[in-house]
Protein backbone atom coordinates (compact mmCIF):
# COMPACT_ATOMS: atom_id res chain seq x y z
CA UNK A 1 0.00 0.00 0.00
CA UNK A 2 1.43 3.75 -0.97
CA UNK A 3 1.38 5.80 1.88
CA UNK A 4 -1.08 8.81 2.24
CA UNK A 5 1.57 11.39 1.48
CA UNK A 6 3.09 9.20 -1.69
CA UNK A 7 2.28 10.92 -4.84
CA UNK A 8 0.39 9.51 -7.67
CA UNK A 9 2.56 8.85 -10.66
CA UNK A 10 0.06 10.27 -13.15
CA UNK A 11 2.80 10.14 -16.34
CA UNK A 12 3.41 6.37 -16.13
CA UNK A 13 -0.03 5.50 -14.86
CA UNK A 14 -1.87 7.07 -17.84
CA UNK A 15 1.00 5.79 -20.05
CA UNK A 16 0.41 2.35 -19.08
CA UNK A 17 -3.29 2.91 -19.60
CA UNK A 18 -3.83 4.40 -22.54
CA UNK A 19 -1.66 2.11 -24.24
CA UNK A 20 -3.51 -0.44 -22.98
CA UNK A 21 -6.50 1.25 -24.37
CA UNK A 22 -4.77 0.57 -27.79
CA UNK A 23 -3.63 4.15 -27.96
CA UNK A 24 -0.28 3.83 -29.82
CA UNK A 25 1.47 6.77 -29.26
CA UNK A 26 1.83 8.26 -25.73
CA UNK A 27 1.35 11.68 -24.68
CA UNK A 28 3.92 14.23 -24.44
CA UNK A 29 3.93 15.98 -21.39
CA UNK A 30 5.11 19.20 -21.01
CA UNK A 31 8.50 19.04 -19.70
CA UNK A 32 11.07 21.68 -18.85
CA UNK A 33 14.11 21.66 -17.10
CA UNK A 34 13.98 25.47 -15.72
CA UNK A 35 11.57 28.26 -16.08
CA UNK A 36 11.13 31.92 -15.57
CA UNK A 37 11.33 33.33 -12.10
CA UNK A 38 9.89 36.90 -11.51
CA UNK A 39 10.41 37.95 -7.80
CA UNK A 40 7.55 40.18 -6.48
CA UNK A 41 8.58 43.55 -5.70
CA UNK A 42 6.09 44.26 -3.26
CA UNK A 43 4.14 42.57 -0.75
CA UNK A 44 0.95 40.36 -1.98
CA UNK A 45 -1.36 42.82 -0.02
CA UNK A 46 -0.52 45.34 -2.51
CA UNK A 47 -0.52 42.90 -5.56
CA UNK A 48 -3.56 42.86 -7.82
CA UNK A 49 -4.17 38.90 -8.34
CA UNK A 50 -6.01 36.97 -11.15
CA UNK A 51 -7.16 33.22 -10.96
CA UNK A 52 -6.36 31.75 -14.43
CA UNK A 53 -7.25 27.71 -14.38
CA UNK A 54 -7.73 24.66 -16.47
CA UNK A 55 -10.85 23.84 -15.16
CA UNK A 56 -13.69 23.55 -17.19
CA UNK A 57 -16.82 25.51 -16.80
CA UNK A 58 -19.58 26.80 -17.75
CA UNK A 59 -21.82 30.25 -16.85
CA UNK A 60 -24.85 30.04 -15.46
CA UNK A 61 -27.81 32.83 -15.87
CA UNK A 62 -30.10 33.57 -13.02
CA UNK A 63 -32.11 30.65 -13.17
CA UNK A 64 -29.53 28.33 -13.22
CA UNK A 65 -29.73 27.75 -17.05
CA UNK A 66 -26.31 27.61 -19.05
CA UNK A 67 -25.20 30.93 -20.81
CA UNK A 68 -22.78 29.32 -22.92
CA UNK A 69 -21.49 25.83 -24.53
CA UNK A 70 -19.79 23.22 -22.44
CA UNK A 71 -15.77 22.97 -24.41
CA UNK A 72 -14.41 19.39 -23.80
CA UNK A 73 -11.15 19.38 -25.54
CA UNK A 74 -9.18 22.48 -27.25
CA UNK A 75 -9.09 23.15 -30.84
CA UNK A 76 -6.83 24.95 -32.70
CA UNK A 77 -8.54 28.02 -32.33
CA UNK A 78 -8.30 31.06 -29.31
CA UNK A 79 -9.56 29.38 -26.20
CA UNK A 80 -9.18 31.51 -23.53
CA UNK A 81 -12.71 32.86 -21.56
CA UNK A 82 -13.05 35.31 -19.21
CA UNK A 83 -15.61 34.99 -15.88
CA UNK A 84 -16.21 38.13 -14.43
CA UNK A 85 -14.24 38.05 -10.79
CA UNK A 86 -16.79 39.04 -9.15
CA UNK A 87 -19.48 36.44 -10.24
CA UNK A 88 -20.89 34.43 -7.07
CA UNK A 89 -19.86 30.53 -8.16
CA UNK A 90 -23.04 29.38 -7.85
CA UNK A 91 -23.33 30.81 -11.15
CA UNK A 92 -20.82 28.32 -12.49
CA UNK A 93 -21.03 24.62 -12.71
CA UNK A 94 -17.97 22.14 -13.49
CA UNK A 95 -17.92 20.24 -17.42
CA UNK A 96 -15.16 18.95 -16.27
CA UNK A 97 -14.76 14.92 -17.13
CA UNK A 98 -10.69 15.21 -16.08
CA UNK A 99 -11.14 15.08 -12.49
CA UNK A 100 -11.19 11.47 -9.90
CA UNK A 101 -14.65 10.79 -10.95
CA UNK A 102 -15.13 8.41 -7.53
CA UNK A 103 -13.91 10.58 -5.46
CA UNK A 104 -15.14 14.13 -5.90
CA UNK A 105 -18.01 15.48 -7.54
CA UNK A 106 -16.94 18.89 -8.16
CA UNK A 107 -19.88 20.41 -6.56
CA UNK A 108 -17.72 22.89 -4.85
CA UNK A 109 -16.71 25.33 -7.53
CA UNK A 110 -13.87 26.50 -4.74
CA UNK A 111 -11.95 23.25 -4.28
CA UNK A 112 -10.56 24.43 -7.68
CA UNK A 113 -11.51 27.67 -9.17
CA UNK A 114 -11.51 29.22 -5.74
CA UNK A 115 -13.01 32.67 -6.27
CA UNK A 116 -15.00 33.17 -3.25
CA UNK A 117 -12.22 31.98 -1.08
CA UNK A 118 -9.79 34.86 -2.88
CA UNK A 119 -12.41 37.33 -2.65
CA UNK A 120 -12.37 36.40 0.73
CA UNK A 121 -8.20 36.82 1.28
CA UNK A 122 -9.17 40.42 -1.02
CA UNK A 123 -11.64 41.19 1.96
CA UNK A 124 -9.14 40.32 4.75
CA UNK A 125 -6.47 42.51 3.22
CA UNK A 126 -4.25 39.72 2.50
CA UNK A 127 -4.53 40.50 -1.44
CA UNK A 128 -4.20 43.70 -3.16
CA UNK A 129 -6.92 43.49 -5.56
CA UNK A 130 -8.34 41.14 -7.63
CA UNK A 131 -8.54 41.41 -11.68
CA UNK A 132 -11.99 41.98 -13.38
CA UNK A 133 -11.49 38.73 -15.09
CA UNK A 134 -10.97 35.41 -13.61
CA UNK A 135 -9.62 32.83 -16.55
CA UNK A 136 -10.40 29.86 -18.32
CA UNK A 137 -8.31 27.78 -20.38
CA UNK A 138 -9.75 24.69 -22.73
CA UNK A 139 -7.87 21.69 -21.94
CA UNK A 140 -5.84 20.88 -25.18
CA UNK A 141 -3.06 17.84 -25.86
CA UNK A 142 -1.30 20.61 -27.93
CA UNK A 143 2.33 22.17 -26.78
CA UNK A 144 2.35 24.62 -29.90
CA UNK A 145 -1.35 25.62 -29.31
CA UNK A 146 -0.67 26.15 -25.40
CA UNK A 147 2.71 27.66 -26.16
CA UNK A 148 1.98 30.29 -29.23
CA UNK A 149 -2.21 30.86 -28.98
CA UNK A 150 -3.65 30.73 -25.24
CA UNK A 151 -0.51 31.40 -23.12
CA UNK A 152 0.42 34.17 -25.08
CA UNK A 153 -3.67 35.92 -24.41
CA UNK A 154 -3.43 34.92 -20.89
CA UNK A 155 -0.49 37.18 -20.58
CA UNK A 156 -1.59 40.05 -22.73
CA UNK A 157 -5.46 39.99 -20.66
CA UNK A 158 -3.14 39.82 -16.93
CA UNK A 159 -0.71 42.85 -18.36
CA UNK A 160 -3.81 44.97 -19.51
CA UNK A 161 -5.55 44.44 -16.09
CA UNK A 162 -2.65 45.50 -14.27
CA UNK A 163 -1.54 41.96 -12.49
CA UNK A 164 1.12 41.50 -10.41
CA UNK A 165 0.71 37.54 -9.48
CA UNK A 166 -1.88 34.62 -11.36
CA UNK A 167 -2.87 31.80 -9.65
CA UNK A 168 -3.13 28.87 -11.69
CA UNK A 169 -5.48 25.65 -10.36
CA UNK A 170 -5.00 22.29 -12.76
CA UNK A 171 -7.88 20.17 -12.82
CA UNK B 1 -3.57 17.22 -8.42
CA UNK B 2 -0.52 15.34 -10.15
CA UNK B 3 2.53 16.43 -8.40
CA UNK B 4 5.00 15.30 -11.47
CA UNK B 5 3.29 16.32 -14.40
CA UNK B 6 3.82 19.67 -12.20
CA UNK B 7 6.86 19.25 -11.69
CA UNK B 8 7.88 18.40 -15.14
CA UNK B 9 6.36 21.15 -16.57
CA UNK B 10 8.45 23.64 -14.16
CA UNK B 11 6.09 26.00 -12.68
CA UNK B 12 8.01 29.03 -10.77
CA UNK B 13 6.06 27.91 -7.66
CA UNK B 14 3.46 25.50 -6.39
CA UNK B 15 1.61 24.11 -3.53
CA UNK B 16 1.22 20.41 -3.81
CA UNK B 17 -2.01 18.91 -2.34
CA UNK B 18 -2.02 14.79 -2.55
CA UNK B 19 -5.71 15.19 -3.58
CA UNK B 20 -7.30 13.08 -6.13
CA UNK B 21 -7.65 15.17 -9.35
CA UNK B 22 -10.52 17.96 -8.85
CA UNK B 23 -9.77 19.34 -5.87
CA UNK B 24 -6.16 21.43 -5.85
CA UNK B 25 -7.39 24.09 -3.88
CA UNK B 26 -9.16 21.80 -0.76
CA UNK B 27 -11.66 19.55 0.02
CA UNK B 28 -14.84 20.72 -0.91
CA UNK B 29 -17.21 22.29 1.41
CA UNK B 30 -13.71 22.73 3.72
CA UNK B 31 -13.38 26.30 3.69
CA UNK B 32 -10.82 26.95 6.24
CA UNK B 33 -8.64 24.21 4.62
CA UNK B 34 -9.30 26.12 1.21
CA UNK B 35 -8.36 29.46 2.48
CA UNK B 36 -4.83 27.83 3.85
CA UNK B 37 -3.72 26.23 0.67
CA UNK B 38 -4.50 29.82 -0.66
CA UNK B 39 -2.25 31.42 1.97
CA UNK B 40 0.48 28.80 1.63
CA UNK B 41 0.40 29.75 -1.99
CA UNK B 42 0.65 33.69 -1.35
CA UNK B 43 3.79 33.01 0.92
CA UNK B 44 4.95 31.17 -1.55
CA UNK B 45 4.71 34.48 -3.84
CA UNK B 46 6.77 36.56 -1.41
CA UNK B 47 9.23 34.23 0.24
CA UNK B 48 10.40 31.85 -2.60
CA UNK B 49 13.89 32.66 -4.23
CA UNK B 50 14.39 29.85 -7.27
CA UNK B 51 12.13 28.85 -10.07
CA UNK B 52 10.84 25.20 -9.36
CA UNK B 53 9.66 25.87 -6.04
CA UNK B 54 7.08 23.08 -4.51
CA UNK B 55 5.70 23.40 -0.91
CA UNK B 56 3.57 20.48 0.23
CA UNK B 57 0.95 20.91 1.78
CA UNK B 58 -0.17 18.30 4.81
CA UNK B 59 -3.75 17.80 3.73
CA UNK B 60 -4.39 14.41 3.74
CA UNK B 61 -7.53 12.89 1.84
CA UNK B 62 -8.06 9.60 3.38
CA UNK B 63 -6.20 6.94 5.27
CA UNK B 64 -7.77 4.47 2.55
CA UNK B 65 -5.16 5.00 -0.02
CA UNK B 66 -6.53 3.06 -2.31
CA UNK B 67 -7.81 5.68 -4.64
CA UNK B 68 -4.20 6.06 -5.70
CA UNK B 69 -4.09 2.69 -6.92
CA UNK B 70 -7.24 2.57 -8.56
CA UNK B 71 -7.25 5.63 -10.73
CA UNK B 72 -6.47 5.15 -14.07
CA UNK B 73 -7.16 1.24 -13.77
CA UNK B 74 -9.20 -1.19 -15.34
CA UNK B 75 -11.41 -1.19 -12.93
CA UNK B 76 -12.13 2.63 -12.62
CA UNK B 77 -12.54 3.56 -16.32
CA UNK B 78 -10.63 7.78 -15.55
CA UNK B 79 -13.79 8.44 -17.84
CA UNK B 80 -17.39 7.73 -18.33
CA UNK B 81 -18.60 5.87 -21.53
CA UNK B 82 -20.53 9.01 -22.50
CA UNK B 83 -18.08 11.25 -21.41
CA UNK B 84 -16.09 9.24 -23.76
CA UNK B 85 -18.29 8.85 -26.62
CA UNK B 86 -18.49 12.91 -26.24
CA UNK B 87 -14.93 13.02 -26.03
CA UNK B 88 -14.31 11.22 -29.63
CA UNK B 89 -17.51 13.07 -31.02
CA UNK B 90 -15.59 16.45 -29.72
CA UNK B 91 -12.69 15.35 -31.26
CA UNK B 92 -13.80 14.02 -34.40
CA UNK B 93 -15.81 17.89 -34.74
CA UNK B 94 -12.45 19.35 -34.40
CA UNK B 95 -10.36 17.31 -37.03
CA UNK B 96 -13.91 18.06 -39.66
CA UNK B 97 -13.21 21.73 -38.72
CA UNK B 98 -9.33 21.32 -39.16
CA UNK B 99 -9.38 19.82 -42.30
CA UNK B 100 -12.55 22.28 -43.75
CA UNK B 101 -9.84 25.06 -42.75
CA UNK B 102 -7.34 23.78 -44.72
CA UNK B 103 -9.44 23.15 -47.66
CA UNK B 104 -10.83 26.61 -47.39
Amino acid sequence: MPSVTEPVRYIEKTRDYYRHAGYVRDHRWAQFADGPFTPLTKPVALCRVMLVSTASLVMLDERGRPTERSRVIGTNELEVFPVPSDLPVQRLRSTSVDHDRFQTDMADVDAFFPLTRLRELVAEGAIGSLAPEALRLVPNYSHRKVLQVDAPEVLRRARAQGVDAVVLTPV
Amino acid sequence: MARDITESAFTPRAVFTNYPLGNPCGRPGDRAEQLAILRTGLRLLEQASAPGTLVESPCVWSQDTAWMRLIFSEEQPFLSAEAEAQRLAELEWARRQKAARAEA
